[in-house]
């Protein structure tokens, strides 16, 4: 009597695949020097740790405002200063627009400030510009002209050229060129670009205050240094509800300016 | 003009291209864009003196910098940089593992239970709300400092964006190949491994390597709040104003970063 007739090979590949990354998992797992009796004891104490988060201690409100208000306004100044920088960058690293000369260095600059990342950043700014929002501002700017920037340049790159012969053909200057025959084709994308960052930057900037560049994440490391957990509970809770409260205003703004 | 009457009015109207109301909402728009950075402009704590002597500041931050000091990277530098690629990669596959469960019960076709899929919807959106650099400050509450917590920082974080993607993609899965398996009496292990797993699979490596992309540059800070990596190294030699040491680490996280890049986006090109 045969035996059932297998319905699928079976895949060698992925199940040698999937073994190598368990002996990877394995083998780094010992290199770190993670062991079980540690997450054991790691488990115990997230129970505790938990235990001393509730509840939520909402009595310091006035520090906890004043930091949110803060790294608003760095999210605000970071996201307007780098939306404002992002514009002639986007312009002069698109290949379509730009000579290669000027394209190819700007480009550079722009993975420049997309490979570090915003808290390196923000020491960097700390030390040079000393403690405060403005450190924020600086550190955060650049992180957007990384992003924005890139983007821009690569949604110029998709336009088409035919408004932009078409405009130039009549005799427009070259700044005619750029407001009625490339702007209009990439405005509505631009918009959501900066929108999106501008969500990024306020999650970001409830961050940047861990390094002391200013905002709540400055009073949130304070609270964890002082084992302060029902104040550290308090702070997650409001940022959460901040980052959610944006997206939702994001949203309806956007829809608005569409 | 005036009003034109009889019937040749409704030739007489303007174009427009937004109605009154949409005009409304827009300018109400612009004028609290503008209103937002006028407020923080005129109430943000910016110290005058900082602001001006800044560009300076800077300048001599970068002097102090030059040259980098390359013999200082064998060993310890180095050491730090695979045990941020081990934090990494372990994180990455952790979430994975974590966020394949919360992505089934997140999407609508898979996991039919209304409840089920809010209560997954919600962990997803809680585990991308928190930053990975304040997953990591709970993880070091909780395990102590090390790589350990930086393991299990990056793959909380990683749980939220991973699921998203995978649910969404779980969601665009044509229901042909499930029903035909269904109908030929499949159990539920069969029918995800047969029928929708080799649909949701590129997109899977996809969103895969772009996480772990994200997670060596995010692994980098981690070390500034002890959860073990290069950041512990920078976060030293920072507070010992070893300029020149900070300029290698630098320079060392900038060509990881740039080479994990070029290698995801080589990955995915073979792979899509």
């Amino acid at each position: 009597m045969p035996s059932a007739r297998a319905a699928f090979r079976p895949n060698w590949t992925a199940r040698l695949g999937l073994l190598a990354l368990a002996v990877y998992a394995v083998w780094a797992t010992t290199q770190l020097g993670i062991t079980g009796e540690r997450l054991a004891t790691g488990l115990g104490e997230a129970g505790r740790f938990l235990a001393r988060m509730w509840p939520p201690n909402f009595a310091r409100w006035e520090l906890l405002l004043e930091g949110l208000l803060e790294s608003l306004q760095i999210a605000v100044l970071s996201t307007a200063l780098g939306i404002l920088l992002s514009l002639p960058l986007g312009l002069m690293a698109a290949r379509n627009l730009s000579p290669a000369w000027l394209s190819a260095p700007t480009r550079g600059f722009v993975a420049l400030c997309r490979s570090l990342h915003y808290v390196i950043v923000a020491i960097l700014f700390v030390k040079a510009i000393g403690f405060g929002a403005l450190a924020g501002v600086a550190a955060l700017t650049v992180a957007s002209m990384g992003f924005i920037a890139k983007l821009f340049a690569e949604a110029i790159e998709e336009i088409s050229m035919k408004q932009v012969e078409a405009v130039r053909a009549s005799g427009a200057s070259a700044p005619a060129v750029l407001l009625y025959g490339v702007l209009p084709q990439v405005a509505s994308r631009f918009v959501g670009f900066c929108l999106y960052q501008l969500d990024s930057n306020l999650r970001n900037s409830t961050l940047v205050g861990i390094v002391g560049a200013g905002g709540i994440g400055g009073t949130l490391f304070a609270a964890f240094k002082r084992f302060d957990y029902d104040f550290v509970a308090a702070i997650l809770l409001s940022i959460i509800a901040l980052i959610f409260l944006a997206e939702v205003i994001s949203g309806r703004v956007r829809a608005a300016l569409q | 003009m005036s009003a034109a009457t009889g019937p040749m009015a409704p030739l007489d109207r303007e174009w427009m291209r937004h109605s009154p109301g949409q005009r409304i909402g827009r300018f109400l728009v612009w004028l609290a864009i503008v209103a937002a950075i006028v407020w923080a402009v005129r109430t943000v704590e910016i110290i005058p003196e900082f602001l001006a002597d800044a560009p300076q500041q800077m300048g001599d931050l970068l002097i102090r910098m030059w040259p980098p000091d390359l013999a200082h990277y064998h060993p310890s530098v180095h050491a730090a940089m695979i045990e941020t690629l081990h934090i990494a990669t372990l994180g990455t596959i952790l979430g994975l593992a974590l966020a394949i469960p919360f992505a089934l019960l997140a999407a609508r076709n898979v996991c039919r239970n209304l409840a089920l899929n809010t209560f997954a919807q919600l962990v997803l959106v809680s585990s991308r709300s928190v930053n990975s650099l304040v997953w990591a400050l709970i993880f070091v509450a909780v395990f102590g400092p090390g790589p350990a917590a930086g393991v299990f920082a990056i793959a909380f974080r990683s749980i939220g964006f991973v699921g998203k993607l995978l649910a969404e993609a779980l969601e665009e899965t044509a229901p042909g190949p499930l029903e035909a398996l269904t109908a030929a009496g499949a159990g539920w292990g069969a029918r995800m491994l047969k029928g929708v797993w080799p649909q949701v699979q590129p997109a899977f490596w996809g969103v895969a390597l772009f996480r772990w992309d994200i997670n060596v540059r995010e692994s980098a800070v981690l070390g500034l709040v002890g959860a073990g990596g290069i950041g512990v190294v920078l976060d030293d030699a920072i507070n010992f104003f070893q300029w020149e040491r900070v300029a290698t680490i630098l320079l060392a996280i900038l060509a990881v970063v740039v080479i994990a890049e070029i290698l995801v986006t080589r990955i995915r090109a073979k792979l899509l």
